[in-house]
C-alpha cells in the first residue's frame, strides 16, 4: 500500500520538494536553536510557553476531531461518512505527529525526553498527556491499516477491530482533555484554572478539526477523480456550525464568569487581552479578530444557504480555523503567563527562528498527510475504475 | 516479502508498540498506589526561614543575600532582559504579595521591596507537575532540583505561583563572574532554583542569604531553624511575631515567612 505514495505525477513531486525545502529550512533553525538553546526563541522568564506549546494545544484538537467522522459511522450507522473515516484518521496521524514534535522542539533538553518513560510520574498530567497521545497514535495506526487494507482487497475488515474503533471514540476525547488539564490544575495560573477549558478545548477542536476535513475533502476532489461527495461535506459543515456554536457559547462563559465576578487575578489577564495591561497590549488586536471572526463566520454558518454554497463554505470553514488558531494558539497559552505570578508585565512575540521550526513541524505534518492522502486517493481511484 | 513474515513482523511491532504504552503505565499506576500522601503533621524536621521585611528594608542588604547566593552558587549575571537566573531576588511588596496590600496598607511597607525566593511549599505545585521527578521534595521539606534529570518542558515553571523558577535559556557557563569550584554550575536547558543552601545545611551552616542578612542589618533580620522543634529559633520567633506567607490561599504552605 505504501508504494502508492512513492509514485506520482510531476505536480505531485514538485509538491513534495516544496515540503522538503521546508522541512529543511525548519531543521536547520532547529539546529540553531539546538546550538544556542531556547535562548534564540521569544520566550522568557516570565512567559515560558510560547509558540510551540500553543500550536501542540491546537493540534491536539485537530487530530481529536477524527471522532466526528468516525462516531457517527461506526455509532449511528450513518454509511455516507464509510467515505470520509479514513480521511479523517489520515489527519489524525499527522496531527499527533505534530503534536509530539512540537512538545519536542520546545524541550532545554531534548535528549533526556525519555525520562518520562524511565521515571512515569502519575501525578504529573503530562506523563498522561504523552501517553494518551502515544495510544491515540497507534490507534489510529491500527485501524487506518485494517480498515483500509480489508476495503483495498474488497473484502470485510476483520471483526475484532470494531471493539478497537469504538475504543479509539472516548480515547480521542481523552487526548484534549488530558491536554487541558495541563493547564486547567496549576493553582497559580487563575487564567487557565476553570472547569471549562476542557470542553472548551473540545468544542473548538471538533470546529476546527472538521473544517479542516473540509477543505480537505474540497481540494481532494479538485486535484483527483475522488470525491468524497457533497452530502457528506454538507453533514460535516453541519457539524461544525453545531460545534462553533458551542464554542463561542463557552468562550462567553468565560468571559462572563472571569469579567462580572471581577476578581482581579481572573479580571488581569482578559484585560490584558481585550484591552492591554499596563500599556502593554500586543494580544488585544489578535483577540478582538479572533472574537469577531468566531462571531461573524458562526451567524454565516447558522444560514443553511449559505453552508450549501460549497465556495461559502470553504471560506466559513477557513474562518473557523482561522479564528480558533488565535484563540488556542496564540491567545490561551500567552495570556495565561501575562501578567505574572509577581504580576509583572512581561510581552512575547515569536522570533524567526521558532516560526521557521513551527512551519518545519508543520511541513512535516503535511508532507505525512499529502503521504497518506495519496495512499487513500489512489486505492480509491483504483476501485472506482472497476 | 513473504506473508508469514510479514505476519510476523506486524505482530512484533504491536506488541512493541504495547510494551512501551503499558510498562510505563503499570508501573507508574504501581506507584501510585504504593506512594503514600505528604505529612500534614509538622513531626520531624521541616527548615523554615523568615525574613523580617522592615530590617531587611534597606536594599545593600538583600543585595548582600543575593550576591552571597550568586556567587556561592555560580548563578550567571545575564543581561538580557527577562531571561536572567535568580535564586533569591527583590521585588515589590505589593508583587509578592498581590492579595494582602490594598491602598491603606501604611506606605512604608507597600512601598517597600522584600525579598523572594523558593518558598519550599509543603504542597509544591512544581512537584506535583514535573514528568520526570526531576523536582522533588526531601524530608526536611527542601524542594530540590536534579538538574541531570531535567528535560527543560518548563512545567514546574508554569505551576510554581511565586515565580520562583528559573530556566537557562542559553549556556550560563560565559555569564558567571567568578566560578566558585565548590559548587557545580548548570547547563542549558534545564530549570533551577534555590535549594535553601542543601549543601551548608549538610555541613551545619545556616544558608548563605540568613548568614548575610544578620551580618549587615544585625540578628533577626532573617531567621532560619526546624518547625518541627518548637524551641528552634522559627518556632519561638512565629510564635510572638506576626507573620504572612505568600498566596495563602493557595494551599501550597509555604516555608519562608515574612514580619510584617
Amino acid at each position: 500500500m505504501l508504494e502508492k505514495a512513492f509514485t506520482g505525477s510531476r505536480r505531485y513531486w514538485i509538491w513534495i520538494f516544496c515540503l522538503l525545502a521546508l522541512i529543511g529550512a525548519g531543521g536547520i533553525a532547529y539546529l540553531v536553536q539546538l546550538q544556542d538553546g531556547l535562548s534564540v526563541t521569544g520566550m522568557n522568564r516570565d512567559v515560558s510557553w510560547g509558540l510551540y506549546i500553543a500550536q501542540f494545544t491546537f493540534m491536539v484538537g485537530v487530530a481529536a476531531s477524527a471522532v466526528m467522522v468516525v462516531l457517527p459511522y461506526y455509532l449511528h450507522d450513518f454509511k455516507a461518512f464509510g467515505k470520509v473515516t479514513i480521511l479523517g484518521e489520515f489527519l489524525a496521524i499527522p496531527s499527533v505527529v505534530c503534536c509530539a514534535l512540537f512538545i519536542f522542539v520546545d524541550m532545554g533538553q531534548p535528549q533526556r525526553v525519555l525520562n518520562v518513560l524511565l521515571h512515569p510520574t502519575p501525578h504529573s498530567m503530562m506523563f498522561w498527556d504523552m501517553m494518551a497521545l502515544g495510544g491515540y497514535l497507534f490507534l489510529n495506526v491500527i485501524i487506518s491499516m485494517v480498515t483500509f487494507g480489508a476495503e483495498r482487497k474488497g473484502i470485510a475488515p476483520p471483526k475484532w477491530i470494531r471493539p478497537v474503533i469504538i475504543l479509539s471514540i472516548p480515547w480521542a476525547v481523552s487526548i484534549h482533555t488530558v491536554t487541558a488539564f495541563l493547564y486547567s490544575g496549576l493553582e497559580g495560573r487563575s487564567f487557565w484554572m476553570t472547569a471549562i477549558l476542557a470542553p472548551r478545548f473540545l468544542a473548538s477542536a471538533f470546529a476546527s478539526g472538521p473544517s479542516l476535513l473540509i477543505l480537505l475533502c474540497l481540494l481532494v476532489r479538485r486535484i483527483s477523480k475522488f470525491d468524497p461527495g457533497k452530502e457528506v461535506i454538507q453533514k460535516i459543515a453541519v457539524i461544525v456550525t453545531y460545534a462553533m456554536a458551542i464554542n463561542v457559547f463557552f468562550v462567553a462563559m468565560e468571559l462572563f464568569t472571569g469579567i462580572y465576578s471581577d476578581i482581579p487575578e481572573h479580571m488581569n489577564h482578559f484585560q490584558y487581552m481585550f484591552f492591554g495591561l499596563h500599556g502593554h497590549h500586543a494580544l488585544v488586536p489578535w483577540m478582538w479578530a479572533a472574537q469577531l471572526l468566531a462571531l461573524g463566520v458562526l451567524i454565516a454558518l447558522l444560514f443553511p444557504r449559505a453552508r450549501r454554497n460549497e465556495k461559502v463554505l470553504a471560506f466559513l470553514a477557513a474562518g473557523v480555523i482561522l479564528s480558533i488558531w488565535i484563540d488556542k494558539g496564540l491567545g490561551l497559552v500567552v495570556a495565561g503567563f501575562i501578567p505574572s505570578p509577581l504580576e509583572h508585565v512581561t510581552e512575547y512575540a515569536p522570533t524567526a527562528i521558532e516560526g521557521l521550526v513551527t512551519l518545519g513541524v508543520y511541513g512535516i505534518g503535511i508532507l505525512i498527510l499529502t503521504g497518506l492522502y495519496k495512499i487513500a486517493i489512489s486505492v480509491r481511484e483504483g476501485l472506482q475504475a472497476h | 516479502m513473504n506473508e508469514s513474515r510479514r505476519n510476523f513482523l506486524k505482530v512484533a511491532g504491536a506488541s512493541a508498540v504495547g510494551a512501551a504504552w503499558g510498562i510505563p503505565v503499570v508501573s507508574a499506576l504501581a506507584k501510585a498506589i504504593k506512594s503514600t500522601p505528604l505529612p500534614a503533621n509538622l513531626s520531624g524536621k521541616r527548615w523554615a526561614m523568615i525574613v523580617d521585611i522592615n530590617k531587611c528594608k534597606r536594599p545593600e542588604v538583600r543585595r548582600a543575600c543575593a550576591d552571597a547566593c550568586r556567587s556561592l552558587h555560580n548563578i550567571p549575571d545575564i543581561e538580557r532582559p527577562h531571561r536572567e537566573i535568580e535564586w533569591i531576588w527583590s521585588d515589590g511588596f505589593e508583587n509578592a504579595f498581590p492579595n494582602q496590600s490594598n491602598e491603606h496598607t501604611r506606605a512604608d511597607l507597600r512601598e517597600s521591596d522584600v525579598l523572594v525566593m523558593c518558598n519550599h511549599c509543603d504542597r509544591p505545585p512544581c512537584v506535583r507537575v514535573c514528568p520526570t521527578q526531576a523536582t522533588f521534595r526531601r524530608a526536611d521539606g527542601i524542594i530540590m532540583m536534579d538538574e541531570h534529570r531535567c528535560i527543560g518542558c518548563r512545567y514546574c515553571i508554569a505551576a510554581c505561583p511565586y515565580g520562583a523558577r528559573s530556566f537557562n535559556w542559553e549556556d550560563p557557563a560565559p555569564h558567571i563572574k567568578q566560578l566558585n569550584p565548590d559548587y557545580p554550575h548548570r547547563t542549558r536547558g534545564v530549570v533551577e532554583k534555590c535549594t535553601l543552601c542543601a549543601e551548608r545545611l549538610a555541613e551545619g551552616l545556616e544558608p548563605a542569604c540568613v548568614e548575610a542578612a544578620n551580618r549587615l542589618a544585625g540578628p533577626g533580620a532573617m531567621i532560619f531553624g526546624d518547625l518541627g522543634d518548637p524551641n528552634s529559633a522559627v518556632s519561638q520567633a512565629l510564635r510572638v511575631k506576626t507573620t504572612i506567607r505568600r498566596k495563602p490561599s493557595l494551599g501550597t504552605s509555604p516555608s519562608v515567612f515574612y514580619v510584617v
